[in-house]
């Protein structure tokens, strides 16, 4: 089957979503298609908990908020593009109030403000501590306002289809019949979000498997930057559950097992709300020096909120209270919760500009599937949310300009021949003595042991060979499922072969890395190098694994420095 | 300690029970349980799941004949036998996975969004709203579209046009907010035939809310204000 958009818009998490709107304010003729493999109010960007930042009242400024956005990313971010970015900021916050989304208040009625990790200035807004939660869901209302936009909710993305440097479609599984859809679009957006269960220990939800990054990257664009992946300080132990900044923001602290405040000897001035590199390398080492919290679980760190009372914790921390006492039977209130550092952001992506456009014509990415590069090696807190708004808009708008002087390209029929023989014939129909379930756990065991915090050559050479191993063996996969309607075996081996090539950009991406830079930390090159290294990290596919090429930052403002808090 | 999961599944054309048994350790959810069966026993069992933190609203199934969301509940808090099945009230498409179209469309069809005379969108203004005002109407915001209550909804049950406990909180949250302009829009399309009068007020509905949003209040409330609008109107 074959259907027609001008704009297909793929990922319905906060990026795509405000992609949407924004694609729909510019012209209400625009046919414009959002997929998602979830339905939108269940994507991953409900789980940010946080908050989102920018520069709202007096005493803040946007040079400020740029200068801790760079500072942050260990001097890797494009200034150009964080410049842009917290300009835009404000007026996304004042869009979402204007469509309802409930945001915590000061007593006279403002918008409220709080402290996050990094940033110099009290400038995160939130909506409690649910504010992903109430943004998606904000921004799924005002879509249904467009009468022009057309939902494909559980659709699953398999190929881009791109000739001659320029997208003319892709292809996409709709769930609940088995179907292989063709979309046939003069723009596409990627808002596919991160690759967060690569690892296991992970603040992730379970879709969130990098998919738009690797069928981009299959198709030949560019990976940028994946090497560095951010490690979160607090996730619950076991789970990986998020227990938010916010929980330090509002004065929380870390002890080690002798009830210290261990982030004295580490980042005296900014203690526990140091950037997350910084902490989550303090809490590591604390547990590798022998000062973690034994458990069943492994060693962990305290995470204590107990002096903060119940009627602050009950109104800022509501979601992470409640999260405590249900998983793992801890109420903040009266006992510090068990936390360890966690994988949770990815800040590569797909390559793409200031623009969100990326090296093939029509084909834009945003949110964090993307990389445009705001986030350079480190992301700050709250600065997530915010540039899936920003770009999010920017890549609608962009999109939208595009098609309105955009004809379209047909797909021939052979290309959506061939691409339903490789799912239903090779993939679905092969046997072979290999499980995805199996090959997605040895992997994660891989990540989580040599692509962790700290890192080594060895360990990562190791890992290469391992990655290389699997995806060797995933050729051989046999799915049990061989029906055809809403076949999550199906989808959840597509997962595991696209976070096999993902893994690979980012474990050689890390060996080749020779320095540390933000969230990538070599033991063996534990200094960070601009001479060599000041530049972004590009991957381009090739059957034999991922070629490297590397591009300069842009640097506006902010000569780089020695990062201290 | 061993748990039996007896799984109700539906391949698309015959419904059958199935049989799991599956090692248990404290804190296990049961859908770290659901995906231990479909990582180690059989990988075509099929379920919905996402954020596995009780917000994304997808894995809401019946365990023991009580509506719940699989990601929150503790395997050993229900005991050493568990029953999951499909919510009611649901078309099942396979497994534990139902037809949410319809539940999407009602909640849609109640312009569930900000209306404003003066929305503008390239220069949106701050609008002041106190935290009183934000807590009118908070805990209504909190629903995340899990079916649970629609899934026990005797009135859902017999009339399958009934809007739900869902999409009338949904009209209410709205409503109920000091920013919104539209409460005679909304009144007007959840008090017609297929509406807030269909409610036997059995609010079973908010005795199985995971978000504990007591849906039925809200029904209330919005009788409440429709059948002042109407003697409103009459004296008009
Ligand atoms: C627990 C947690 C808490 C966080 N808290 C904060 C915070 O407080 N502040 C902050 O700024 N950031 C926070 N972040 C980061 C932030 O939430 C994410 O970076 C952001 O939400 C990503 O949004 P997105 O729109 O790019 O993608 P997502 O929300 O992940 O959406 C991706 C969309 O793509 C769809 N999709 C994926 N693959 C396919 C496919 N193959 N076919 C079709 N559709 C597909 C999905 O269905 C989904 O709709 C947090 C992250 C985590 C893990
Ligand atoms: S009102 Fe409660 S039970 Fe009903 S859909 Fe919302 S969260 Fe689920
Ligand atoms: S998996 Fe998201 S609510 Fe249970």
């Amino acid at each position: 089957m074959k259907v027609q958009h001008d704009i297909v818009i793929v990922g319905a998490g906060l990026a795509g979503m405000r992609a949407v709107i924004a694609a729909a304010e510019k012209s209400k003729k625009l046919s414009i298609a959002l997929i998602s493999k979830t339905y939108p109010i269940r994507c991953h960007s409900v789980c940010a908990e946080g908050g989102t930042a920018a520069v709202m009242r007096e005493g803040d400024s946007f040079d400020l908020h740029a200068w801790d956005t760079v500072k942050g990313s260990d001097f890797l971010a494009d200034q150009d593009a964080v410049e842009f970015f917290v300009r835009e900021m404000p007026k996304e916050i004042l869009r979402l109030d204007n469509w309802g989304c409930p945001w915590s208040r000061t007593e006279d009625g403002l918008i409220a403000q709080r402290a996050f990790g990094g940033h110099s200035f009290n400038r995160t807004i939130f909506a409690a501590d649910r504010t992903g939660f109430h943004e998606v869901h904000t921004l799924y209302e005002r879509m249904l306002m467009y009468p022009n936009v057309i939902r494909y909710d559980e659709y699953f993305l398999t190929s881009l289809v791109i000739e001659d440097g320029k997208i003319k479609g892709l292809t996409a599984i709709e769930l609940k019949t088995g179907d292989l859809i063709l979309f046939e679009a003069k723009a596409v957006i990627l808002a596919t979000g991160g690759a967060g269960r690569l690892y296991g220990f992970t603040t992730y939800s379970h879709t969130v498997t990098g998919d738009g990054m690797a069928v981009a990257y299959r198709a030949g664009v560019p990976l940028k930057d994946m090497e560095f992946f951010q490690f979160h300080p607090t996730g619950l132990v076991p789970s990986g559950i998020l227990m938010t900044e916010a929980c330090r923001g509002e004065g929380g602290y870390l002890r080690n097992k002798d009830g210290e405040r261990f982030m004295e000897r580490y980042a005296p001035e900014k203690m526990e709300l140091a950037p997350r590199d910084v902490v989550a390398r303090a809490m590591w080492k604390e547990i590798l020096e022998g000062r973690g919290i034994e458990s069943e679980h492994g060693y962990y760190i305290a995470l204590d909120l107990t002096h903060l009372g119940e009627e602050k914790i009950n109104e800022r921390l509501p979601l992470i209270r409640d999260a405590a006492i249900k998983f793992v039977g801890i109420d903040p209130v009266e006992e510090p919760i068990p936390v360890r550092p966690v994988a949770h952001y990815t800040m590569g992506g797909v390559h793409t500009n200031a623009n969100c456009e990326s090296p093939v014509k029509g084909l834009y990415a945003a949110g964090e599937a993307g990389c445009v590069s705001i986030h350079g090696a480190n992301r700050l807190g709250s600065n997530s949310t915010a540039e899936c708004l920003v770009f999010g808009r920017a890549a609608g708008e962009k999109a939208a300009e595009y098609v309105l002087n955009a004809d379209y390209s047909h797909v021939s029929n052979e290309v959506y021949k061939a691409e339903e023989s490789r799912i239903f014939d090779e993939i679905l129909g092969k046997s072979g003595d290999e499980n995805p379930y199996q090959l997605k756990k040895e992997l994660n065991e891989t990540m989580d042991k040599n692509l962790w915090i700290f890192r080594i050559e060895d360990e990562l050479k190791e890992a290469v060979k391992k990655i290389k191993e699997l995806k060797e063996r995933f050729n051989n996969v046999e799915i049990v499922d061989k029906t055809k309607g809403f076949n999550t075996d199906l989808v959840y081996t597509f997962e595991v072969g696209y976070m096999l090539d993902l893994a690979e950009v980012v474990a050689i991406g890390a060996l080749n890395r020779t320095e540390s830079r933000g969230a990538h930390y070599r033991l063996d090159y534990p200094k960070r190098d601009d001479e060599n290294w000041l530049k972004h990290t590009l991957a381009y596919y090739t059957p034999d694994g991922p070629r490297f090429e590397y591009i300069p930052v842009t640097i506006t403002k902010w000569e780089p420095v020695e990062r201290k808090y | 300690m061993d748990v039996e999961f007896r799984i109700r599944r539906f391949d698309g054309e015959k419904s059958y029970w199935q049989t799991f048994n599956i090692p248990v350790k404290r804190g296990m959810t049961v859908l770290e349980g659901l995906y231990y069966i479909k990582e180690n026993l059989d990988g075509s069992l099929t379920f919905r799941a996402s954020c596995r933190m009780a917000i994304c609203g997808s894995c809401a199934v019946k365990i023991n004949g009580k509506p719940r969301l699989a990601c929150e509940t503790q395997i050993l808090e229900i005991g050493n036998s568990l029953e999951v099945e499909p919510l009611d009230n649901f078309k099942v498409i396979k497994d534990l996975v139902t037809d949410f179209e319809g539940f999407f469309k009602k909640h849609e069809a109640v312009k569930p969004y900000l209306i404003r005379k003066d929305d503008n969108y390239e220069e949106p203004v701050e609008l002041i709203q106190s935290p009183k005002e934000l807590h009118a109407y908070y805990d209504f915001t909190l629903c995340v579209k899990c079916g649970a209550c629609y899934s026990v909804c005797p009135a859902a049950a017999t009339r399958d046009d009934y809007l739900g406990p869902a999409a009338i909180t949904a009209a209410y949250r709205f409503n109920a907010d000091s920013r919104d302009e539209g409460e005679k829009i909304r009144l007007a399309l959840v008090c017609g035939d297929n509406g807030v009068w269909r409610c036997h007020f059995a609010a079973e509905c908010s005795e199985v809310c995971p978000k504990q949003i007591d849906p039925a209040k809200a029904v209330q409330k919005i009788r409440f204000k429709s059948a002042i609008e109407t003697i409103k109107s009459i004296f008009r």
